[in-house]
């Protein structure tokens, strides 16, 4: 039997459990074990996920590389991936490394932090292979411990107020998420994912404390995930975790928090949402379209005025996820490939904006954006290396940021223009504050003082931008690489919840 | 052919920027300006060898998702061959001159390698703008509108340590991101109507657009009227149109040769490329026309008022850039595409010119560019005098009245300015008086630069005075260049683009029906010929009525066999005109008054020019005195930039401080915290004791809390 993905998904546990047992002491020596040994641990998984990547066949669109034992008291340990998780799965192992590479002048308690980022991205992977709904959620709400961890250690002066508010937000979406699990279970009998997104949950109109819900238990098991990946996303009105977490977590934090946590919430909805609640979807549908709305002007607006610069990124994902769960209920294929694309080059594009700010808080300590100023002048490199991801989350075309842009706009279009229009007001205020930052930092001439000796970047430094770089820009310019591996399964997808609109409808019809 | 031409400069880009330090400075600007030579030269081959027939090539896919596909393609025909020639020999000569420009600049200190970056974004951007010239579907198309817009956004702020570099920089790239929102709705609402953005399908399509309607916000719109209305949005950003014009005089925060290049000659005049390359569309979008021939003509009249007071020299020129595309959007608002085209072509070689003489004379007097502190220049620097005098003929229309001899400016502008008469559209007349108004004005300002820069006394600095020289010859080279197209541009071309019905239907490939509708064309056949065109437009009418009726919601992309019959060959040839559109011919028949009236106002202009600052050099001071509303309100740009700052840019940063502070700060965050502290009191407590930094123990009764809930459900399911 096939076990690569659990192969895949345990191997940085094992990485984990390994540095726990085997590494001794406190000493330079030991850290350096620890980071070496992190660090070829996720490698190893990167180039493990290279294999499903090869095997994966883009035209079949059910799940692949499947696994199935019989697990805990008659649950099922199921595992597979499709062309909607694969590349997220890809995402994953190839950030990974880099992220280990961005913590290399960690000096606190090395083994714990490498421990927390492995045991990070096997949860990770682990939410984007299971396919049961026990698994799933183990994965999902287990992917918390790490990062409040993270945060919470590793992080800055207000650390613990930031951890415990993004373990709150995201915790308490998860209950009612569990609660939608037990009445799923109970409806459908089954926790097999597959299983359930076959099975027709009830849509009849029925009646909560006197308030009428169109679309029945359909409508109320997509609102209680709705809670819970709707803070994972983040969507405004429950965004303002994100911000406070990413401005203490270590850079490595952030770089997992943006790129790949985010994430699960967009993942969720379309592995749960659309095709188990395809009804409550569709009535949800507005209601999901003015919150994105929202999302993309207001933490557009509230980014611009920002001085913390990890704060003004961390709002400018809110905006960018805004996109992302407007082209998802845009419920065409343009929208959907476009919300896909959208979060993959997010991962790459911000995930390399926070490392940016790494870079220059490793230096000055400080990421207050009045610190800084003529940084072109000392550290041209770095200039250029911002500049092209500056210009990836304005959405330039060419670059990887414009296809999700305009894919979820174009597929949002056809369904409302109100949405499409305001949505588009996007291109015009993310280059607002995204260059407002690029010539606060790097534009101007370098007078501070302390500024005088700032050194650009090492090869080290360099390094981890390279595949960043090259991702951006080949997913910009020759965008097929994905969406020729998204875009049959998203067909299928589309198919799915249309037939089951259809057939719901020829219900309605015939009472 | 057309592939090196594209990927020449890009080529020369990368080397230039990334390889400098291998290559050497000098080398390797030296690569980056003999590559776009080599463009330059095959791309005039292209233009001469050009058959009339459009060829479309795809190099490979791009975003391709479900019926939406665009792929990296290269299209040719007409108006790409002209673009071609303007876009690369423009781009050489500025190259060319940036050797001497760039050399040593005050802006950098000792040692800063700033030359080859320079050379690197100016070879970028010929690349981003060929790739929009070539596009064959609007996606390209905006890749390459994007990607000059970015090449700008870089070269404004080039001077990277000034801060009004840096603002000016931001401004163009926002404000142009106005235009690009209406743009981008422009492609999504063809793109919904026709399930393709390749430009053929769309302009197949096209006949059917203007009889479908659809809904957009409030109201239902006729497609075709709404698809150009917001591609014109986007054409009026980066034309710099009026409302979207105020960046174009900030961006001269750049060095010259950029403005030379970018914000004169190339990238502005996207916006009429745009206009000219979807005529298929807007010829069935009457009210769209209307609208860009007010708008073209309400900026030309605009800018040229402002340009009348401005005291920097390069913001003289760039007013005048301004009023100059107005006078193209009048030529397409009223239908005449190839004259748009012709003066965007003739319009190249001057304003280029223009600006490079401001840069020589900017050069020679050590970077002063008030020309309140010049005066009396054209003995320190004769050849740039000669070439700037010789721009000037050129804009402002210097040519013998009724004949075809003259300069650049005289053939093109005058073509315009009869099509405007002739114009059938409600703006048309508007336009032609605005046309006319503006080129007295142009001629004014113009003159009034020659004669503050290079006449009477010396005024300001003495030593920049003295030190004042010529300057080098890779410098002059271009001048000359340009100089010679600035005379002969005109005259060479004139029939093709304009005078010469035949020659110019077979230049822009256009399909049989015009050519047939200028057989019966005799010298006084001019009513048959009207009569003609009618009776041709009454025949087309019911056949498209019937086809186009039934396409209420999502039109076909391919034509239908009746379509093809009312609009023949809609996608052949470079341009379209509808079967109705008679203006080029009317224009042909201009009365002698329409003729002469730009010449009476080019000298009108002229005679007060030379009366205020050669004859009576105290009059300006006082008629300024005189009039201080005014003065200061074409002094203070119409105070555009005053009224979008109170309106749009501190109103929004208030909304972003009070969203952050109230919204998120007091509102949710408030919220938030009340919820937990009032209902979970025992958040508090774990808060308080996760101070102590037990955070592990929480972490543990976490993992404790989910194992239990896991095997709650483990259980349960055992038990089914």
């Amino acid at each position: 039997m096939n076990s690569l993905l659990s192969l895949i998904t345990f191997l940085p546990l094992i990485g984990a459990v390994v540095l726990l047992l085997f590494l001794r002491g406190d000493d330079e020596a030991a850290a350096k074990n620890a980071k070496l040994l992190a660090l070829f641990t996720t490698t190893a998984t990167l180039v493990l996920s290279l294999f499903v990547l090869v095997g994966f066949d883009p035209g079949d669109t059910g799940f692949q590389f499947l696994e199935e034992r019989p697990w805990l008291g008659g649950l099922n340990y199921k595992m597979g991936v499709d062309g909607i998780s694969v590349l997220f799965v890809m995402l994953t192992t190839l950030l990974m490394p880099i992220v280990i590479g961005a913590s290399w002048h960690v000096e606190t308690r090395v083994k714990e932090y490498m421990i927390a980022f492995l045991m990070l991205e096997t949860l990770m992977l682990g939410v984007f292979c299971a396919l049961d709904l026990v698994l799933f959620y183990i994965f999902f709400e287990g992917g918390l411990i790490p990062m409040f961890l993270i945060i919470g250690i590793w992080g800055g002066k207000e650390r613990i107020y930031a951890s415990f508010k993004f373990f709150l937000y995201t915790f308490l979406g998860s209950v009612l998420m569990l609660v939608a699990m037990i009445a799923m279970y109970m409806q459908a009998g089954t926790t097999d994912i597959p299983k359930l997104m076959d099975f027709a949950f009830s849509s009849e109109t029925m009646s909560v404390l006197g308030i009428t819900v169109v679309g029945g238990a359909q409508t109320l098991m997509f609102l209680a995930f709705f809670a819970s990946f709707a803070v994972k996303m983040p969507m405004w009105p429950v965004h303002t975790w994100l911000p406070d977490a990413h401005v203490q977590a270590p850079t490595a934090g952030s770089v997992v928090l943006a790129a790949i946590l985010l994430k699960m919430g967009g993942y969720g909805f379309l592995r749960f949402s659309l095709p188990m609640f395809p009804v409550g979807s569709e009535v949800m549908q507005d209601f999901i379209f003015t919150l994105s709305v929202i999302a993309i002007v207001y933490t557009s607006l509230v980014a611009m005025m920002q001085e913390d610069m990890k704060k003004l990124i961390a709002y400018s994902s809110v905006a960018h996820m805004g996109f992302v769960t407007m082209g998802i209920f845009a419920l065409n294929r343009q929208g959907i490939d476009g919300a896909i694309f959208q979060m993959l080059s997010h991962g790459f594009i911000s995930g390399a904006l926070f490392l940016i700010v790494g870079v220059i808080y490793d230096r000055m300590h400080t990421r207050e954006i009045a610190a800084y100023g003529g940084l072109v002048v000392r550290m041209p490199v770095f200039a250029l290396i911002f500049m092209l991801f500056t210009m990836g989350n304005v959405g330039l075309p060419g670059t990887s940021g414009f296809v999700g842009e305009f894919l979820t706009l174009a597929g949002v279009y056809q369904v409302n223009t109100w949405v499409a229009f305001f949505a588009a007001t996007g291109v015009i205020f993310s280059a607002g504050y995204a260059l407002w930052l690029y010539r606060r930092v790097v534009f101007g001439d370098l007078i501070k003082e302390s500024l005088k000796t700032i050194r650009d970047m090492s090869r080290r430094e360099k390094l981890l931008f390279a595949p960043l770089v090259a991702f951006t820009l080949l997913l910009g310019v020759y965008p097929a690489v994905v969406l020729d591996v998204i875009g049959p399964s998203v067909a299928a997808l589309i198919d799915h919840s249309e037939t089951a609109l259809a057939a719901q409808a020829t219900t309605l019809a015939q009472n | 052919m057309t592939t090196i031409i594209l990927f020449a400069p890009l080529l020369g880009a990368l080397l230039c920027g990334f390889g400098y330090k291998w290559l050497g400075e000098r080398a390797a600007m030296m690569t980056a300006t003999g590559l776009l030579f080599l463009a330059c030269l095959l791309a005039w081959i292209v233009f001469f060898s050009f058959d009339g027939q459009t060829e479309s090539r795809a190099f490979f896919r791009w975003i391709v998702s479900g019926s939406l596909s665009a792929d990296w393609g290269f299209r040719l025909d007409r108006l790409t061959a002209i673009m071609l020639v303007v876009v690369t020999t423009v781009s050489a000569l500025v190259h060319l001159y940036s050797f001497g420009y760039m050399d040593h600049d005050v802006n950098f200190k000792e040692g800063e390698s700033y030359k080859p970056r320079f050379f690197a974004y100016l070879s970028f951007f010929t690349f981003a703008m060929l790739a929009l010239v070539t596009a064959d579907n609007l996606l390209q198309l905006f890749f390459g509108w994007e990607g000059v817009g970015v090449a700008s956004y870089l070269l404004i702020g080039f001077y990277y340590r000034k801060q009004s570099a840096g603002a000016a920089a931001i401004k163009a790239f926002i404000v142009n991101r106005v235009g690009d929102f209406g743009f981008l709705l422009g492609i999504f609402t063809l793109y919904f109507l026709v399930d393709s953005i390749a430009l053929d399908d769309i302009f197949a399509a096209a006949p059917t657009l203007a009889e479908t309607q659809v809904s957009f916000l409030w109201r239902d719109w006729n497609a075709a009227e709404l698809a150009s209305f917001l591609l014109f949005v986007g054409a009026m950003g980066k034309s710099a149109q009026l409302f979207l014009h105020t960046w174009l005089p900030d961006a001269m925060e750049g060095p010259t040769p950029v403005s030379a290049l970018i914000h004169a000659a190339t990238m502005v005049t996207a916006g009429v490329f745009l206009v000219c390359r979807m005529s298929p569309v807007l010829e069935w979008a009457p009210s769209t026309l209307t609208f860009i021939t007010y708008i073209g003509a309400a900026t030309a009249f605009f800018a040229a008022t402002v340009g009348l007071v401005q005291n920097d020299i390069k913001r003289v020129i760039a007013y005048s850039t301004c009023s100059q595309l107005g006078y193209m959007f009048v030529a397409a608002g009223v239908g005449a595409y190839p004259v748009a085209m012709f003066h965007l072509f003739t319009h190249a070689w001057f304003k280029a010119l223009l600006f490079l003489c401001a840069g020589s004379v900017i050069h020679a007097m050590h970077h002063e560019q008030d020309m309140r502190n010049y005066g009396g220049l054209r003995r320190k620097i004769p050849y740039t005098y000669w070439a700037m005098v010789i721009g000037t003929l050129a804009i402002t229309g210097v040519g013998i009245p009724l004949t075809h001899i003259g300069f650049a400016g005289y053939l093109s502008k005058d073509a315009i300015i009869e099509s405007a008469w002739a114009g059938a559209n409600p703006a048309a007349g508007f336009g032609f008086v605005a046309l006319v108004v503006a080129a007295a004005m142009t001629s004014f300002y113009s003159w009034r630069l020659i004669f503050m820069t290079f006449h009477g006394e010396e005024r300001g600095d003495h030593h920049a005075h003295e030190h004042a020289h010529e300057s080098p010859r890779s410098m002059l080279v271009p001048l000359g260049v340009l100089a010679a197209g600035s005379i002969l541009a005109g005259m060479i071309w004139y029939n093709p683009f304009f005078g010469d019905h035949e020659r110019m239907s077979a230049f822009f490939g256009l399909p049989a029906h015009a050519e047939a509708g200028a057989e019966g064309h005799g010298e006084a056949a001019t009513e048959a010929d009207t009569h003609a065109a009618a009776t041709e437009a009454a025949e087309a009418e019911p056949g498209h009525d019937a086809a186009a009726a039934p396409e209420a919601d999502h039109a076909a992309a391919a034509p239908e066999a009746d379509h093809a019959a009312a609009a023949p060959h809609a996608a052949a040839g470079a341009v379209f005109f509808a079967p109705d559109n008679t203006v080029i011919d009317d224009a042909h028949h201009a009365p002698v008054w329409v003729k002469v009236s730009p010449f009476l106002a080019m000298l009108l202009g002229l005679a007060i020019a030379y009366w205020f600052y050669i004859l009576d050099p105290s009059r300006p001071k006082a008629l300024a005195e005189n009039q201080p509303v005014l003065y200061r309100f074409l002094l203070n740009k119409w105070y555009f930039d005053e009224i979008y700052d109170a309106v749009f840019v501190r109103p929004a940063m208030w909304l972003g401080t009070f969203l952050w502070k109230k919204g998120d700060g007091a509102t949710i965050d408030g919220g938030i915290n009340g919820l937990a502290m009032g209902f979970v009191p025992f958040v508090t407590r774990l808060a308080g004791r996760a101070q102590s930094g037990y955070l592990f123990h929480y972490a543990l009764a976490m993992v404790l809390g989910l194992l239990f809930l896991t095997l709650w459900l483990a259980i349960r399911s055992a038990g089914q």
